[in-house]
């Protein structure tokens, strides 16, 4: 009974116990529910931005747009560089089903090769699957036809179009604009560090030499980016905003492709150079270093085998003679030094000085010849200048000093940069005393002045360097910057990039400067001048001075007989010369290397400039069609091959004959062939060093394999550069 | 037709009307967002239908049951329970190095589904064969009937539904009235347990997830991905959301396992905090109807069933958010009735078929 009542009565606690419990999980529940929606808010509301933020982050990539890398025209507006489509063949690896077979089966429609190959397989393992990846790049036009006819069998295959460089003018140009290529990561890291790899986002190539490379930042423009949004496995799904990349501004050159034209074809294949410049304010008008070679190889990746060639040509088509050519100027600074003799009062308008043939010091048995065997007789700078009497100079250079010649020449644009706008620029050597005691340990001689005196001995400079002093000869001692880019042009404004001359020089008596700019007038018009005959019956009043540099040294009593010594130790050619002679327009300077003397061999060269020049633009002959152009460009291409075919077979014959006297006169100690090649003084454009340089008579060293091995022998910047920069398809 | 006679067509059918209509909104809900977080492939969302539809013609069968017959198979059950997971224990079937299925050729069967229900009948059955509130040793023998499939389902491993099937008995003795003094020295015993848990018992894998729990950021890309995926896609929805079928994070694919355990975030990311409080207000519905028809309940039995089976109702809810919020750690819980899958829809449905058992066949019993 007890049991049951205890029963009954629990029925109702039972309820009440299991209704309070209820009532307890409810209450936990509700709380449970409300930590859940306090870290709900917290999510949604409190950190609402930063969450939102991170989700975009997630979904929204930019993809950047490269920008159209700026034109270059030349000064009348023809098209220079321009910026070509090249198509190339894509993959998505995500989307092809079988990769292997696809090549093989595109490989049946087009040409693969087998490197192509591997190179994009190598590419498929680094890259993510939905990237497209090129199997072939720079398709010819009928392979594009090929393939856009067969496209539709193929999932996952694109033909993709893409600006790349284009020079139309081949070689024309080179040594002027340079040209672009891929970045590389020397690039890249330099991009870093000046904050502007973000701007090359989308940029595959940048400028590696010349007016490319110099005016970089203008040409190339500003990255432009699209929005997109992505899934989580980086695959576009659309695109939600778009900023277009702003191209880089067009670049408008002095250079004028008529002259580069008449450079190219006065010089045919002697190598040398032609520089023509505005004396007024710098502009330079032709520019032209041969031989050249064709810049769209670099664009596209040069193969190995034509890199290796230009590198190892005895030419130097690499080289840009205009500007790392270094050449004792010889007689082409006597106009100069007179006036420097003149204003410093070594010498007046009347000194007048007896000429033997020779000079010799006062104490010194060796003497100093004159190129005129027999003397000029009584000769003052007039007769100096126009006859190019050596002793006339070597008196008055002994007399001036080094000191005063060094800093006049130097000040009027020897020895030092031109502040041209490349890159690629020797600044030459304009020797002192104290560069003499640095670089050789030797205290500076009279002898070394002497030499100074006619351009030689240890002075070096570049055509640039010739034709700059001319204009500072012209202008009164005002020097002037030369400029290849004349301007800039956008939407914006055209923005000038020529420079105003400057005062270099403190002028004592300004007619001391027109003595000499009169007797350079003479040399080109007075019977007796040496530049009188190349420019016979020349209507705009010219004026010029000749230089022979000569490569080997002719021991006393020998005479220079061109035909009786190697090609390339026969003497350099050289002319600087203006005109109009009261109102200059142009400056032309011409080195024409191994060619024999200035007057017969170079001043020609500038006559046919100079020529084309005063032309009347009516009466000038029409410039050739590309297709023209084109052709023009494939047979220097051809001439080139031959040529490197001629030294190769030269070179072995050479090889062959230094065996055969080698094996004759074996007893001797010295064999008889290295004589010559020793005792040749700079005959090399290419050197800087005043120790003669004999590359042209060693046997070239062989770049096995890779060609970015920097060549013995050579000190120049040029190699340095293309040999870092470019990259080959070996 | 009036409500009173459309109340009682629905108790004709042993179905308890408030429960079904907040069921069946949140089920339309659940449908709504897996469309949106599957690639919006109707024939899926038709293939989830299909198996909802299964489960509540068994939800609708196991209404009609009296709640007398539960009691009198609940000890079957469980034993049976048993032997099934000692089978799965020797013999089972292996997925993902977890062992929680019987092979049956046709199909497979995961006992520990069928614990989730025989373990709080079980545990129910013996309760109330005893007066509330119940003696030390009677809470005793039930944390016993408890630990024995607890133990065995960790074993699987599957530490989250072993948890829950241990709650879902544990919650039984709650109502039963186990003194809270037993309910301390419990919670002191499992405080002390954890390091053990800790140290002993879990797999490096659970490990991690505690510890991304309490910084996703220190594996962002590998256990704590989940987590901070989610943590963005709930976070970016702010309080009025992306729009059905808008949320970044989930149609961008960031989010994993949307359409199943991680289903919440895209829920939250396309509707908002609102949308947020409005899924709670329902599942809390759910809760307060499954507490009301378990207080209504006429015997120790049916109270004790279904305030457990509500209860454990809302241990899924609450494990499932908070860990795709980032509260809690990541355990395989799907969120109730919304998240993709059949099994799950079969065990919880099951659970409100007998719920509305309760609830309707309280009359008929004429106890009062």
């Amino acid at each position: 009974m007890r049991k049951r009542r205890i029963a009954i009565a629990d029925h109702v606690a039972e309820a009440l116990l299991f209704n309070r419990r209820l009532l307890v999980a409810f209450v936990m529940v509700v709380l449970l529910f409300g930590v859940l929606l306090l870290n709900l808010y917290q999510l949604q509301v409190v950190k609402y931005e930063e969450y939102s933020t991170r989700a975009d982050g997630n979904r929204i990539k930019l993809v950047p747009l490269s920008p159209n890398r700026g034109m270059i025209y030349d000064r009348n507006g023809v098209l220079l560089a321009e910026n070509r489509p090249v198509h190339s063949l894509e993959l998505v690896p995500e989307q092809v089903k079988d990769l292997a077979q696809t090549v093989q089966e595109l490989a049946k429609l087009i040409v693969i090769d087998e490197e192509q190959q591997q190179a994009f397989f190598k590419e498929v393992k680094q890259q993510r699957r939905f990237k497209s990846i090129a199997l072939k790049e720079h398709l010819t036009e009928q392979e594009v036809a090929i393939l856009a006819v067969h496209l539709h069998q193929f999932s996952g295959v694109t033909l993709e179009a893409r600006l790349t460089r284009n020079y139309p003018y081949g070689d024309l140009f080179t040594h002027a604009l340079g040209y672009i290529g891929k970045i590389n990561e020397k690039e890249y890291k330099q991009l870093e560090e000046s904050q502007q790899s973000a701007n090359y986002a989308a940029t595959r190539d940048i400028g590696k030499v010349g007016l490319e490379k110099f005016y970089e930042s203008q040409l190339h423009g500003t990255v432009g980016y699209q929005e997109v949004e992505v899934n989580s496995r980086g695959r576009v799904i659309r695109t939600l905003r778009e900023q277009p990349a702003i191209s880089g501004d067009d670049l408008y050159l002095s250079l004028d492709l008529g002259l580069q034209l008449k450079a190219q074809e006065a010089l045919g294949e002697n190598r040398g150079s032609v520089v023509m410049l505005d004396p007024r304010d710098g502009a330079v008008l032709a520019f032209y270093s041969n031989p050249s070679y064709n810049p769209n190889l670099f664009v596209h990746g040069i193969s190995g085998k034509n890199y290796r060639m230009l590198l190892n040509s005895p030419d130097r088509p690499l080289v840009n003679r205009i500007t790392q050519g270094l050449f004792p100027p010889a007689s082409t600074i006597k106009p100069l030094l007179g006036v420097a003799g003149l204003e410093n009062g070594t010498v007046t308008e009347q000194t007048r000085i007896p000429d033997p043939g020779f000079y010799r010091l006062p104490n010194v048995s060796r003497p100093w010849r004159d190129h005129l065997k027999w003397g000029h007789g009584y000769v003052d700078i007039y007769t100096g200048i126009i006859k190019s009497c050596d002793t006339y100079f070597y008196d008055l250079a002994y007399k001036m000093g080094i000191d005063k010649i060094a800093d006049f020449m130097t000040k009027a644009g020897f020895g030092r940069p031109s502040g041209i706008d490349i890159h690629e620029e020797n600044e030459g050597n304009m020797p002192t005393r104290e560069w003499k005691k640095i670089k050789h340990k030797q205290n500076w001689g009279p002898g070394d002045t002497i030499n100074i005196g006619i351009g030689q001995g240890y002075w070096q400079a570049t055509p640039l360097q010739m034709a700059l002093t001319t204009a500072t000869l012209i202008n009164t001692g005002a020097r002037i910057t030369p400029r290849l880019a004349r301007n800039f042009h956008n939407q914006q404004q055209d923005q000038s990039l020529l420079l105003a001359p400057e005062q270099a020089i403190t002028v004592v008596d300004p007619n001391n400067w027109a003595i000499s700019r009169e007797a350079m007038r003479r040399t080109a018009q007075q019977e007796g001048g040496t530049a009188r005959g190349a420019f016979l019956g020349a209507t705009y009043d010219p004026a010029g001075k000749t230089g022979t540099q000569q490569v080997i040294n002719i021991a006393a009593g020998q005479k220079y007989n061109a035909k009786a010594i190697n090609e390339r130790h026969r003497d350099n050619a050289m002319f600087v010369g203006y005109a109009p002679h009261h109102n200059p327009e142009v400056v032309v300077a011409v080195v024409v290397e191994n060619a024999g003397g200035g007057g017969s061999n170079a001043a020609p060269v500038a006559r046919i400039m100079m020529d084309h020049y005063f032309t009347p633009a009516a009466e000038k002959p029409a410039l050739p069609t590309l297709a023209e152009i084109a052709l023009m460009q494939e047979q220097r291409a051809a001439q080139m091959l031959a040529r490197e075919q001629r030294y190769a077979e030269e070179k072995a014959a050479e090889e062959a004959r230094k065996l055969k006297r080698q094996q004759q006169t074996e007893p001797q100690a010295v064999p008889a062939g290295t004589t010559e090649s020793t005792t040749a003084p700079a005959a090399a454009p290419v050197t800087t060093t005043e120790k003669p340089a004999t590359i042209q008579d060693q046997p070239q060293p062989v770049v096995n394999g890779s060609t970015t091995e920097q060549q013995p022998g050579t000190n120049s910047a040029l190699t340095q550069t293309q040999s870092e920069d470019n990259s080959i398809d070996d | 037709m009036t409500e009173q006679e459309h109340q009682s067509r629905l108790m004709h059918w042993h179905i308890d009307g408030p429960l079904l209509g907040a069921l069946l909104l949140l089920i339309v809900i659940g449908l709504f967002t897996l469309y949106s977080a599957d690639g919006h492939d109707l024939a899926k969302v038709e293939g989830q239908a299909l198996k909802v539809a299964f489960a509540m013609g068994i939800m609708t069968m196991l209404a009609q049951i009296n709640p007398q017959s539960y009691r009198r198979w609940s000890l079957p059950m469980y034993v049976s329970g048993l032997f099934f997971l000692l089978i799965v224990e020797f013999f089972g079937y292996t997925a993902k190095g977890s062992t929680r299925w019987i092979d049956l050729g046709f199909t497979k069967f995961q006992p520990s589904e069928m614990m989730k229900l025989a373990v709080p009948m079980a545990v129910a059955w013996y309760m109330a064969k005893h007066p509330m509130p119940p003696r030390t040793r009677d809470v005793l023998a039930g944390f016993l009937i408890c630990a024995a499939p607890t133990l065995l389902i960790a074993k699987q491993p599957d530490l989250g539904t072993s948890i829950l099937i241990a709650m879902s008995g544990v919650f039984v003795l709650f109502f039963s009235g186990m003194s809270w003094r037993i309910i301390g020295f419990v919670a002191a015993l499992l405080a002390a347990f954890l390091p053990i848990l800790w140290h002993f018992l879990m797999y490096d894998y659970q490990k991690r997830r505690v510890l991304t729990l309490f910084d996703p950021e220190r594996d962002p890309l590998g256990a704590g991905y989940q987590t901070i995926q989610s943590m963005i896609a709930i976070g970016s929805g702010g309080i009025e959301g992306k729009g059905w079928m808008q949320g970044t994070q989930s149609q961008l694919e960031f989010l994993p396992e949307r359409h199943t355990d991680f289903i919440f975030a895209v829920f939250a990311e396309e509707m908002g905090l609102m949308g947020v409080c409005g899924l709670f207000l329902l599942y809390l519905f759910i809760i307060g109807r499954g507490l009301v028809i378990a207080s209504r309940a006429q015997d120790n039995y049916s109270r004790f069933l279904a305030g457990s089976i509500t209860l454990t109702f809302f241990v899924y809810v609450f494990v499932n958010i908070g860990m795709v919020s980032g509260i809690l750690p990541v355990v395989g819980v799907p969120l109730p009735l919304v998240s993709f899958g059949g099994t799950s829809f079969v065990t919880l449905l099951a659970g409100f078929g007998i719920l509305m058992s309760v609830s309707t066949h309280k009359r008929m019993l004429a106890k009062q």
